[in-house]
């Protein structure tokens, strides 16, 4: 399977990463090449195998449904690019 | 004590307690080192203020007949984990100035027990990457060269700075993490120890998140038993990561100690891949040699799925990645490029901040993850894993008690000389030590001997889970039997 410079834009807009012109086919090499590396995979028989979902057997663990941490604004911030009181700044998102 | 740095960690540990040297002595000892070393590139942010109150407090306690494990012992942290009050940038420049407000669990355990803190090493971009080209503060350069040449060779990666550190005597050992080698193969390429433990065995709770089903820390050591001490410090359940396991942590240093008697040593034919160096190959069968020269009994296993292990970590890597690295939008922290909307601020910030390696591999992840591919590419890896899982167990359950194999198909090469190369061909660095991670296994790197132009080259040993003492006892006797290697001082 191989991807075209369209494809190549798609996936740039679904991860949020700006592409240039100029970067677009260097990007779309790339892919390319990983995707035909990984191509082998095909031939693996994977009948009657469970994807992994863990890599070591272990129960879930549970906390408590209590609140045991928060309320604590000005460290939670304290590396925010853009802030307001007690509020990150973003550019307006509702009209 | 004239040269305190080139000691061994334990060394360091029983001459501070013997009162030969004082913690601030070796600090300071440190610390020039590393200023005379800044060509090497290994440290991103030197903290001397802070190493010297730590080593002050350290002595404090000596004095007083106390102290931790690591008491006075002046360490190197890879920049992927967060630090309280100290820069953290896991080597991109989507991170800035990131400054966390909190400690990782596993250096917070270092600090419990009586750790000095020298500063922050490099590493590839949120590490990403087998020779420490991929960071934002350049490559590091390995101390080790070929006989005879100048030219500047990479330490491997991701925790290539790690690895140079500590070969170069610019901390008594590192931490370090790996995803599908990051710390095996740069130990492998700087004469140095360096172990991934099992999966869960270390809290990745602080540590910056690549692919969270394969990352574990693990130290990088001059030593199998500076390894071990490390280990034996940064292991533990926390409750704060819910995949870190609630088991005892053994005491790794008195397994160095065991020997490998008795023990069954697998050797997997899969792993003779194509055009394997003659010199790599001569190593292996030199370390089983020594493996069954102290005992051990050497067996032939199989592990059918191995070719499998690099295309399916190319697969899930990325994929990880991609949903790890999309809490990197500018607004919480780090970096921020204005735009015109929103959306426009976030893919100009990442487009920004991430480098090329990053964003190629968190496309990737994005492309498997996305509708009509997602059982095809990411489904379809996981069954794979399962199955080099397997092969695994199955080896495990007839008897066999650690695996040996080469650590890196060839010694450290040429900065930039892989510039050219297709992305596929740097994976293949990784493609003996990858496996491990697929399979939450415990892996070491120790090195065995050098190449025909004077470069270490690496064995590894890989345990069933959570015997990671029995790693410590085998690579102890390969280190005894191939003795240590140490670069000669040209920096």
């Amino acid at each position: 399977m191989s991807v075209d410079q369209a494809t190549v834009r798609r996936i740039g807009r679904l991860a949020h990463i700006a592409i240039s012109d100029d970067e677009l086919p260097h990007f779309q090499g790339e892919i390319n090449a990983i995707l035909g590396f990984v191509e082998q995979l095909n031939a693996v028989n994977v009948d009657g195998i469970e994807p992994m979902t863990s890599v070591t057997p272990m129960a879930m663990k549970k906390r408590h449904d209590v609140i045991d941490d928060g309320g604590d604004a000005a460290r939670v911030l304290a590396n925010a690019p853009a802030r307001e009181d007690d509020y990150y700044v973003v550019p307006k998102v509702v009209e | 004590m004239t040269d305190a740095t080139s000691l061994t960690l334990t060394e360091a540990r029983d001459a501070l307690k013997a009162r030969r040297i004082s913690a601030t002595e070796l600090t300071r000892a440190f610390l020039g080192a590393m200023e005379q070393a800044r060509g090497l590139n290994a440290y991103v942010l030197e903290t001397p203020e802070q190493a010297l109150k730590m080593a002050a407090r350290a002595d404090e306690r000596l004095a007083k007949g106390e102290g931790g494990p690591l008491e006075g012992l002046p360490l190197g942290i890879k920049d992927l984990f967060c630090t309280d009050g100290v820069r953290t940038t896991a080597c991109s420049k989507i991170l800035g100035n990131f400054v966390p407000n909190y400690e990782s669990t596993v250096t917070s355990r270092l600090w419990r027990d009586g750790a000095v803190l020298l500063g922050k090493l490099n590493n590839d971009e949120f590490a990403m990457g087998s020779s420490n080209e991929t960071s934002a503060f350049g490559p590091v350069v390995n101390p080790w060269r070929r006989a005879g040449s100048n030219a500047a060779l990479v330490p491997g990666g991701s925790s290539g700075g790690s690895a140079a550190a500590v070969a170069a005597d610019l901390c008594l050992a590192a931490t370090a993490t790996d995803t599908g080698g990051s710390i095996r193969q740069p130990a492998a390429f700087t004469g140095t120890v360096g172990i991934k433990p099992t999966y869960g065995r270390c809290s990745r709770w602080g540590i910056v998140a690549f692919a969270s089903s394969l990352d574990q820390a693990g130290p990088i050591g001059k030593t199998v038993a500076d390894c071990a001490v490390m280990l034996g410090s940064m292991a533990g359940h926390d409750p704060k990561d819910t995949t870190s396991v609630d088991l005892a942590v053994p005491d790794f240093e008195a397994a160095t100690r065991r020997g490998v008697k008795g023990l069954k040593i697998g050797i997997p034919r899969e792993y003779r891949v194509e055009g394997m160096p003659a010199e790599i190959e001569k190593l292996w069968a030199e370390g089983a040699r020594m493996l069954r020269d102290a005992g051990a009994e050497i067996v032939d296993v199989s592990l059918p799925h191995t070719h499998s292990a690099l295309p399916v970590y190319y697969i899930v890597a990325p994929a990880e990645a991609s949903s790890n690295l999309a809490r990197y939008d500018g607004v919480r922290y780090g970096l921020r490029v204005n735009g015109r909307d929103i959306v426009d601020m976030y893919e100009q910030t990442r487009a920004a901040g991430f480098g090329r390696e990053v964003k190629r591999r968190i496309m990737i992840g994005t492309y498997v993850l996305s509708a009509g591919y997602y059982d095809a590419y990411y489904v379809r890896a996981q069954k794979i894993r399962s199955l080099i899982k397997r092969d695994f167990e199955q080896v495990y359950a007839s008897g066999v008690d650690a695996i040996l194999t080469p650590a890196t198909p060839s010694a450290a090469f040429g900065l930039a000389e892989m510039a050219n190369a297709s992305p596929v061909e740097m994976y293949l660095n990784d493609v003996f030590t990858v496996t491990v991670n697929m399979a939450g296994l415990p892996g070491i790197a120790v090195p065995a001997g050098v190449d025909g132009q004077g470069l270490p080259l690496g064995l590894q040993l890989i345990g069933r889970p959570f015997d990671e003492e029995t790693l410590f006892a085998s690579a102890q006797v390969i280190e005894q039997a191939a003795g240590r290697f140490r670069a000669a001082k040209w920096w």
